[in-house]
């Protein structure tokens, strides 16, 4: 237990002193580009912290503690406060305030645009979302609940029916036969052409079978046997297609995240490459 | 130097995959901060090294490219900025090179989010591209920084048919009405073109489904590589072009550059980060390949 | 009342919304309603940093596990929410963006916010990989196929792919591997995505149909009274 506790400390220290040298070559590299030496401790203190944080958040790949514990907490605190502001300032001040108060709206500075007594419904809702703190009235929040739900429900249901149902079918009836000029220029020009006129007919054939399978497949009402069964297999294989193009999506993604952060550190923090 | 250390690269990771392989054979365990310690190496090297190489824009980035470029001088192009700090190593490079070209195409920009993250980058794109590259582009007459609003895809829902219902002012305060950009726009409908950049939950998805759709306005999207697979049911009907993922913003910083002279030493995040992402790529897919060799002909592996 | 108003609520808010897309007189009602939600979820917003604040000051005071970690997340909420709300540093003054350049507040946001949420996800490429080694395995027909395919896309969407089968005659170009990529992204993937897409949209329908006529209520949580 002791032998842990020097180890920590060792560590900090180890920290504190590589943090204070990072602090002084960052400034020293910003004062060497003109910038006032305020703003050169200001920015190398920045950069220095950031790349702490980065590290700290990095630490956790070989075990949990207690700098990515730091950084971890630190980043819950932030961004909720960060949220608060921004959605105070551009919803409240810009869209609420200029409706139910000149006095506030010249305040604030923003354009008043006369009274309209039915903006104080979401202010009692609002006021009566956040009673949901309250372990004897929080049932009063279900009232908010209940129209935030009734929007959100109501918004979809037509959206959702529109562009991911309707469309959608609509747009799976794709012509069979792409670009038909007659059996001579069909085989005059038959090739693996990937934007050639086979390919393309069999690009249409694949998207109406593979949306008609996968479909069935995921039709549960009935036993998956005989011809359905058939075309439920084939359903299973086209989703196996599009969730291995998804895994290679993913780690292009997970990917660009990392090179993202070791671009920061290697360009912003420690300057070795250009 | 690309050269060198792309077979450097090489040299590290071929050596490293082989010791994997045969460890892996031998049915010897490998400890997991083995494995980060090989794509943090397969990343950092070619980083270090410059590895790039050049791209050739898709179909389906080369649709979004070709509506920008083809539309005329002066149309209305509104990009929403819908990510956050989590997605920007990958998406930022789209916003970057999305706003380079319609302002070098001397379209009018209008900028806004729906994720509340959406309000600083605007401001800070506003700040590094447009007063950077374009100092001569008149902020109000120009481009206009309208930022964030809560609601998600209410927020949508409203705009699609009037703008000043939601938005009274721009960001720094400016009524919409005494802005010249502005002048003969009421809502969405009046775009010539919607841009969703993002990759989460509000993005390019909301965009077709309440604005592109309803309002009838062609929509493109940037999207993070991680939802891109989920937009292509949209495409080419309800979505006219997608740029996915970092490839995605890679080949549009390529068309783009290869045809505006005056931006050939534009930074290119996004082709920069391919040289990385290749041998990243190669890795996992050696884990792959090592991982099934190891379980199917591996001493683990016969035994059970 | 408990239970009866709130499902009143739904039904009367989620029916303006989907006759207001049908009949344009109360088509204002609809919009009236999507502003009140946005207005509502600043509201929400406040509630969940009003919580935050709630349980960790709690959790400091009563001096419980990691307390000492719960008063950096207090002092980190505090000083940003100081920074926004006050608009510190920002030339703009109380009618500026608040997010304006040299604010402290996105100041922050640059330095703080955005490198730990950045390394937060840069985290699961490493997480990524080890489940590359681990998981995947081909044991049948249908994970072979997706195996396949993350190879093709994985190949094909750098350039090595194009290094790899570039010499492919034109005539045979749908084996060069970035091709390829594209066909699989533009055929079978749109298929299978577009069967979930529609399986999902049938079920946002029929479950925004349950929640505004009051069949689904598991919204409103459990009575304990």
């Amino acid at each position: 237990m002791a032998v842990t506790k020097k180890i920590s400390l060792l560590i900090l220290a180890i920290v504190i002193v590589l943090f204070a040298v990072s602090w002084i070559a960052k400034t020293g590299t910003f004062e060497d580009t003109g910038m006032p030496l305020g703003l050169s401790v200001r920015d190398g203190f920045l950069v220095t912290f950031a790349a702490f944080l980065t590290l700290s958040i990095f630490s956790f790949l070989y075990k949990d503690n207690p700098y990515y514990k730091f950084a971890e907490h630190l980043f819950v605190g932030v961004s909720a406060a960060y949220w608060m502001c921004v959605g105070f300032w551009s919803t409240f001040v810009g869209n609420f305030i200029p409706k139910v108060s000149e006095g506030l709206s010249n305040f604030f500075e923003v354009p008043y645009k006369g009274f309209d007594v039915f903006y104080f419904i979401p202010l009692i809702l609002g006021i009566m979302l956040l009673l949901r703190m309250s372990s004897k009235i929080g049932w009063i929040s279900r009232w908010s609940l209940a129209f935030i739900v009734g929007t959100t429900a109501g918004l979809n249901l037509i959206r959702y029916m529109r562009s991911d149902f309707i469309s959608q079918v609509s747009n799976t009836f794709v012509p069979l036969v792409v670009d038909w000029q007659g059996f001579g220029a069909f085989f005059s020009d038959l090739s693996l052409n990937a934007s050639g006129q086979l390919i393309m007919t069999m690009s249409n054939w694949v998207i109406f079978i593979g949306v008609f399978c996968g479909i069935i497949y995921f039709f549960f009402s009935k036993e998956h046997s005989g011809f359905f069964g058939g075309a439920s297999k084939v359903g299973i294989w086209v989703l196996m297609v599009t969730f291995g193009a998804s895994f290679g999506y993913t780690v292009m993604g997970r990917v660009s995240l990392l090179v993202g952060r070791l671009t920061f550190l290697f360009h912003d923090w420690l300057g070795l490459i250009n | 130097m690309s050269n060198l250390g792309l077979i450097i690269s090489l040299l590290i990771i071929g050596a490293g995959l082989l010791w994997l392989l045969i460890r892996s054979l031998q049915g010897k365990e490998v400890e997991r901060r083995i494995i980060f310690l090989f794509i943090g190496l397969a990343v950092s090297v070619p980083l270090l090294f410059n590895i790039t190489f050049s791209e050739k824009a898709t179909p389906i980035v080369k649709a979004l490219y070709d509506k920008i470029d083809n539309l005329p001088e002066g149309s209305n192009i509104l990009l929403s900025f819908d990510y956050g700090p989590t997605m920007a190593p990958e998406v930022q490079p789209m916003s970057d090179v999305l706003i380079r070209h319609v302002l070098a195409k001397n379209h009018h920009l209008f900028l806004m989010g729906l994720w509340a993250t959406g309000q600083s980058l605007g401001a800070e794109a506003v700040d590094r591209i447009i007063k950077g590259d374009f100092p001569e582009k008149i902020d109000g007459i120009d481009f206009v920084n309208i930022g964030y609003k809560a609601g998600n895809q209410g927020v949508l829902n409203v705009i699609v048919t009037d703008f000043r219902k939601l938005y009274a002012t721009d960001v720094g305060g400016r009524d919409l009405d005494s802005l010249p950009i502005f002048n003969g726009i009421k809502s969405l409908k009046d775009m010539d073109l919607l841009i969703s950049v993002g990759g989460g939950f509000p993005g390019v998805k909301e965009w077709v489904q309440f604005a592109g759709d309803p309002g009838n306005v062609p929509t493109g999207g940037g999207s993070a590589a991680v939802s891109a697979p989920l937009l292509y049911p949209y495409y080419p009907r309800q979505m006219l072009g997608l740029m996915g993922g970092i490839k995605g913003a890679a080949e549009y910083e390529s068309e783009f550059k290869r045809h505006y002279e005056r931006f050939k030493d534009m930074p290119e995040p996004g082709v920069k980060m391919m040289g990385p992402q290749t041998l990243a790529h190669l890795v996992i897919m050696a884990f792959i390949v090592i991982g099934n060799l190891s379980y199917f002909f591996g001493k683990k592996g016969k035994q059970s | 009342m408990k239970r009866k108003i709130p499902v009143l609520i739904t039904f009367v808010v989620g029916s303006v919304l989907i006759l207001s897309v049908f009949f344009p007189p109360i088509e204002t009602w609809g919009e009236d309603f999507s502003i009140f939600f946005d207005i509502i979820a600043v509201f929400a917003f406040f509630l969940g940093g009003g919580n935050l604040l709630r349980i960790h000051t709690k959790k400091a005071i009563k001096r419980q596990k990691d307390w000492g970690f719960s008063i950096v997340t207090v002092l980190g909420f505090i000083i940003m929410l100081i920074a926004g709300l006050f608009k510190v540093w920002n030339d703009g003054g109380i009618a500026g963006d608040v997010a304006a350049p040299g604010s402290l507040f996105q100041m922050m946001y640059n330095w703080i916010f955005t490198p730990l949420g950045a390394t937060m996800y840069a985290l699961l490429a490493f997480f990524v990989a080890s489940a590359s080694y681990r998981a995947f395995r081909a044991k049948n027909v249908g994970a072979t196929i997706l195996l396949v395919a993350s190879f093709i896309i994985l190949l094909g969407r750098t350039p090595l792919g194009t290094y790899v089968t570039g010499w492919i005659p034109k005539s045979l170009s749908i084996f060069n591997i970035p091709d390829l990529a594209i066909w699989i992204m533009t055929a079978p993937n749109l298929a299978g995505q577009r069967a979930i897409m529609i399986g999902i949209a049938l079920g946002v329908v029929s479950m925004s149909l349950r929640l505004i006529l009051g069949v689904e209520r598991t919204y409103l949580g459990v009575d304990n009274e």
